[in-house]
Formats: C-alpha cells, sequence, structure tokens
C-alpha cells in the first residue's frame, strides 16, 4: 500500500491510480474549504471509469496473468466469509497430514448445504508460507477427495475454487505421489454422483488446478487464467528463456475469453470495474450468483443424467482433423 | 539423465556407441540385440512404437486404429517456430502421424487393446489426438471386455496445444474410470523412460497394475524443475523405477527381455 491507502498496483493500473489520488485530493479539498467542486469532481469521476474501462477491456494476456496473481485479489478464504454461512472446515487426508494448500469444509449458499474444497494461497508472507503459496501436496488432493467422498454419501454438491500456480514440485510431493494423487482425484470427479460446480478464481495453474477441477459446469472469473503450464515454465522450454514469458502467455490463449471459445469453461463470471481486487464485496456478490444459478441448474437433474453429462462434456473436448483412414 | 545413447564421433561410425546413462563406450551391436539396452549398466533406451509392438504382440496381430485423428495447429501456436510447421516436419522425420499409436492385437493368443506413446514425436507428448486416440483405446476395451496395455514415454502435456492438452488428462481418466466397472478389462500400466508431467498424474498413474521398466526416470515434475525450485541437488535415483518401488506407487520392474512374457503371466490371473 501507498502513503495515501491506495495500492501501488500494476504498472497498467497507474494511471487509474493516480486519477483516483488526484479526485481524492479535490474532495478533501472540498471538505477543508467549504468550496463545492462537485462540478470538477464528477467529470473526473466520469473519465477515471472511461479510463479504467478501456485499460482493462485492452489488457493483453500477460497484463491478465498480473491481475490474477495481483496481491491484493480476493482469495478462497475471502469468497468463504463473504459467500458461505456457517463454514465448518474438515482437516486431514486421513493417510499423511493436513495440507493447508487445500481447504475443505461443509457450509452454506444462499440457503444450499454444499462441500467446499478451494485451493489457499495466503496473504501474508507467513500464512503464503505455511500453505506454500497454493501449490498442493498429494495430501492436499487426498484430503480434496476424502471429503468429496463424504460429499457423494450424504447428498451435497461440491463447489470447488481453484486458484494455484501449480501442484508442488518437491521431494516430499514425489515421494508420496504427486501424479497418483492428481490422476485419482481426476477420475473420481468424473464419476462422483453428485453435482459438481468449479470456479477458477485466480490462476489454473495446470494439474495442480485440474486436481480439483473436473465438474458438470467449470466457469473462469474474467481476470483469471488457466493454462498447462506457466507462461514462465513455458518461454524457458519452449523459447529457452523465462524472459519470454509475455511472448508464452499470448501463444498459450489462457485467457478466459479464450477458454470460453475453445468451450474449456462453460462461463466467465463479470468482475468489478478494474478487476475483483478493486471491490471484494462487489465480487463476491457476482461470484455467489453464478454458483448459485450453476446449482440451480444442475439440482434435481437425475444422477444418471448428470453423470452422462459430466463424461460427455469432458469426452468431447479437443478437436483435430478427421482424415481418411 | 540419458534418455537414448549416441553415436560418439570419432570412433568408427556405427560400431560403438556411448551410454547415455552409464557413459561406457558399448559395442552397438550387441545394443540393438538387447533391444536398446545397456549391456554396462541395464539402462533401458527408447525404442520405437513399432519396435515395441513387435517385441510384446503375437507376430502380425496388430491391428492400428484412430489413424484418422490427425493434429492440428488450433490455437496458431508459434515460438521459435510455427507449430503447424514443426507438426508436419515431425510427421516426415518418424513416419508417425502422432505421438500415440494404439490398436488391437494378441498377446500370447489373449486378444488386447495395446497403446504407446512414441517419445521420437514431440517427447511422447500429448496433446488433442493423444488424449483421443488413449480415450478410444480406453473405451474399445471397455465395449469389447478386454484387456488394456499402455506404454508410456512422454514429458508430459503438449504445451503447444495449451489447456486443450491440459483436458485430455481429464478425458483419458474419466473413460479409465468406466474401463474399472468392467472385470474383464484388466488394465496394464507400463512406465518407461521417460514418463512425466500430465501423462503420469492421468492415465499412466491409473492402471490397475502398474510396471515400470528398470532405472526409468518417473515422476510429477521433472527433476529440473524440482532442483531450481528447491535450490538443492536431489536425492540419489530420486524418481526411478526402484524409488517408486520403494514408495510403493508401483507394482513391479520387468526388464524389456522379459516383459511380454511377465504381461501375460499377470494378465492370465486377471482374466476368467
Amino acid at each position: 500500500m501507498s502513503e495515501s491507502g491506495l495500492p501501488e498496483g500494476l504498472s497498467f493500473e497507474r494511471p487509474i491510480f493516480e486519477m483516483v489520488r488526484k479526485i481524492e485530493e479535490l474532495k478533501n479539498l472540498s471538505v477543508a474549504t467549504g468550496m463545492d467542486l462537485n462540478g470538477e469532481v464528477r467529470p473526473l469521476e466520469e473519465q477515471c471509469e472511461k479510463m479504467t474501462r478501456k485499460i482493462f477491456a485492452g489488457l493483453s494476456p500477460w497484463e491478465r496473468v498480473q491481475v490474477a496473481r495481483h496481491p491484493d485479489r480476493p482469495l478462497t478464504g475471502d469468497f468463504i466469509s463473504r459467500i458461505f454461512e456457517d463454514f465448518v472446515e474438515l482437516h486431514g487426508d486421513r493417510t499423511y497430514g493436513d495440507d493447508r494448500a487445500v481447504i475443505t469444509g461443509f457450509g452454506k449458499i444462499n440457503g444450499r448445504r454444499i462441500l467446499l474444497v478451494g485451493h489457499r494461497k495466503g496473504r501474508d508472507t507467513k500464512s503464503k508460507l505455511s500453505c506454500n503459496f497454493g501449490c498442493a501436496h498429494p495430501e492436499g488432493y487426498r484430503k480434496a477427495l476424502h471429503k468429496m467422498k463424504l460429499a457423494e454419501r450424504f447428498g451435497l454438491p461440491i463447489v470447488s475454487l481453484v486458484n494455484t500456480p501449480g501442484a508442488y514440485p518437491g521431494i516430499g510431493a514425489e515421494e508420496r505421489g504427486q501424479a497418483w494423487a492428481i490422476a485419482e482425484n481426476i477420475l473420481e470427479m468424473s464419476r462422483l454422483k453428485v453435482p459438481i460446480v468449479v470456479l477458477v478464481i485466480g490462476e489454473g495453474g495446470s494439474g495442480g488446478a485440474l486436481g480439483i477441477g473436473v465438474g458438470d459446469r467449470v466457469m473462469i472469473m474474467e481476470h483469471a487464467y488457466y493454462s498447462v503450464i506457466s507462461p514462465e515454465g513455458c518461454a524457458a522450454i519452449l523459447w529457452k528463456n523465462g524472459e519470454k514469458a509475455e511472448n508464452a502467455a499470448q501463444a498459450l490463449r489462457l485467457t478466459a475469453d479464450d477458454l470460453h471459445r475453445l468451450n474449456i469453461v462453460d462461463a466467465i463470471v463479470s468482475e468489478p470495474l478494474g478487476g475483483a481486487h478493486r471491490d471484494h464485496a462487489a465480487a463476491a456478490a457476482l461470484v455467489s450468483e453464478a454458483i448459485s444459478s450453476a446449482l440451480d441448474e444442475l439440482s434435481g437433474i437425475d444422477t444418471e443424467l448428470l453423470l452422462e453429462a459430466r463424461y460427455e462434456r469432458i469426452r468431447h473436448l479437443g478437436q483435430f482433423f478427421l482424415g481418411a483412414e | 539423465m540419458g534418455f537414448a545413447f549416441r553415436k560418439k564421433k570419432d570412433m568408427p561410425s556405427g560400431l560403438w556407441t556411448k551410454c547415455r546413462a552409464c557413459g561406457k563406450m558399448v559395442y552397438q551391436k550387441q545394443v540393438q540385440e538387447k533391444l536398446s539396452v545397456c549391456p554396462e549398466c541395464g539402462f533401458h533406451g527408447k525404442i520405437s512404437s513399432a519396435k515395441r509392438i513387435e517385441i510384446t504382440l503375437d507376430p502380425k496381430s496388430f491391428e492400428a486404429f484412430g489413424e484418422e485423428y490427425l493434429p492440428r495447429d488450433i490455437l496458431d501456436f508459434t515460438d521459435r517456430e510455427p507449430y503447424a510447421e514443426k507438426l508436419n516436419s515431425t510427421q516426415g522425420k518418424t513416419g508417425l502421424t502422432e505421438a500415440a499409436v494404439v490398436g488391437t492385437g494378441t498377446l500370447k493368443g489373449m486378444r488386447v487393446v495395446i497403446g504407446i506413446l512414441d517419445f521420437s514425436f514431440f517427447g511422447g507428448s500429448m496433446g488433442q489426438v493423444v488424449g483421443e486416440r488413449i480415450t478410444e483405446a480406453v473405451e474399445r476395451a471397455t465395449g469389447e471386455g478386454i484387456p488394456l496395455i499402455v506404454f508410456s514415454a512422454s514429458g508430459g502435456a503438449r504445451m503447444q496445444e495449451g489447456a486443450l492438452s491440459l483436458m485430455q488428462m481429464a478425458k483419458t481418466s474419466a473413460a479409465i474410470g468406466r474401463l474399472r466397472d468392467v472385470a474383464s478389462a484388466p488394465y496394464i500400466s507400463v512406465l518407461t523412460n521417460p514418463t512425466t508431467g500430465g501423462v503420469t498424474a492421468s492415465f499412466a498413474a491409473l492402471g490397475d497394475i502398474i510396471v515400470a521398466e528398470p532405472k526409468a526416470l518417473i515422476g510429477f515434475a521433472g527433476p529440473r524443475v524440482i532442483q531450481t525450485t528447491l535450490r538443492t541437488d536431489l536425492p540419489k535415483g530420486f524418481q526411478t523405477s526402484e524409488f517408486l518401488l520403494e514408495h510403493g506407487f508401483i507394482d513391479r520392474i520387468i526388464s524389456r527381455d522379459v516383459m511380454r512374457d511377465e504381461l501375460a503371466r499377470i494378465l492370465e490371473y486377471c482374466l476368467a
């Protein structure tokens, strides 16, 4: 945060914050001197909104990745406290431990009982470290699966909030079968007998995202991204230069619009003007509405039909040439 | 990490070759006779999908399917060269249409569906065609109620096809979910050097029985990624077949020369 209490912001946000500060100054002046400056303030506010709209409409894929990783962006915990009433956190994978990079528990959204699973990134340094910046270990994926099976047994729909740079790459993670944990989650999520709504709220980092990312409705927030590999990782491998992340972000087609066009996501959840980090309450209201209406659509569908539709949704992901055999 | 045998320039060409795993010079003819296994250290080098079929199935029993699915550059992806061009040149160089070869055949008289990832085609990576062909293989085994054997060798999901590649993990895994309901369709996953990333974290890790060739590199994150992240040296033998056996993630380690016999032995117990 800067001295004025406003975030420093990303480079493309600076002109916006500059104008917001000027408007604040004018308002303060008006209060201090008793002068009526409404005539000056209002056009400035309109101009500021117009500029914000223009800047955010024209963001490059790499800039969107920056918004998705914004330090003030609402996290799973923020959505839990704003949307899910009476949250009962449930811990542990019953095998190894309790991975803090994944949170699971019962909760209610608009009165409807659900099971929530989500990645946790942490906000301050201490909490970031304790959840490995949102990078889950195998026990995180196994915890999610254990709780999702409870949901299946008790007939609770599942809401999954995805926000991870990727599954944790480390010695312990490999020793405990990272690939095995993710694969079993993907398989089981494709056939759990309750509705599953997935929302990518920030970063959809590869297999680590997909490990809690299979469902009947897969949605993404306007400025979130979902990718097979991080732009930095892709640049390092294909361009042999990690600095080409901007090019990789462009090539990977990882933005919400791209993913919607490719049928990877079913819907895009709008964000408040200037991004979800500018207004957590407004962002949460939009997310709540999107999740509730997806749950409404799915409730009451016969289980067999639900599973058939889920399979077909996954089955038809992919395009290719059909040659003559 | 040794992936293959390499010719050495200052030696008479074609006679000797250097093992990338142990670094020893070995007689090339002997390597070929031993199916690309180093006679010095036992490292299992790469072999082609055609060779794999030849040493696994009964002669002339293989019938490919899924060849009609051909790769397309949906995303208009260009890194240092356009993906579409690289696809064309790789097809020309390898004689393969994609990284997965799938089909039916018999193994000691047992009818099976077989799938093989060929590392020579984009590092065996899984894009939309690999996902489709493997899914077809799974569905064929499910539909006919016969065993499925998949040999993996892959760097993971294919980056040039973006998140659509990632979705192939879901597609193949969902199909295996249905296969698991069919008792007469056991799935043996065979992990070979190297198997990493999105392939390990989907169909390769989902075998009813999982076996690996000796000393293969197998894992989720590649060793270089882990090393860079942790800024530390990795323990000796980390992410090898032997490491996975010790940690409980694979059933057996089987050398290439007895793979066919051992697969048949296992299948006989799984079938009525």
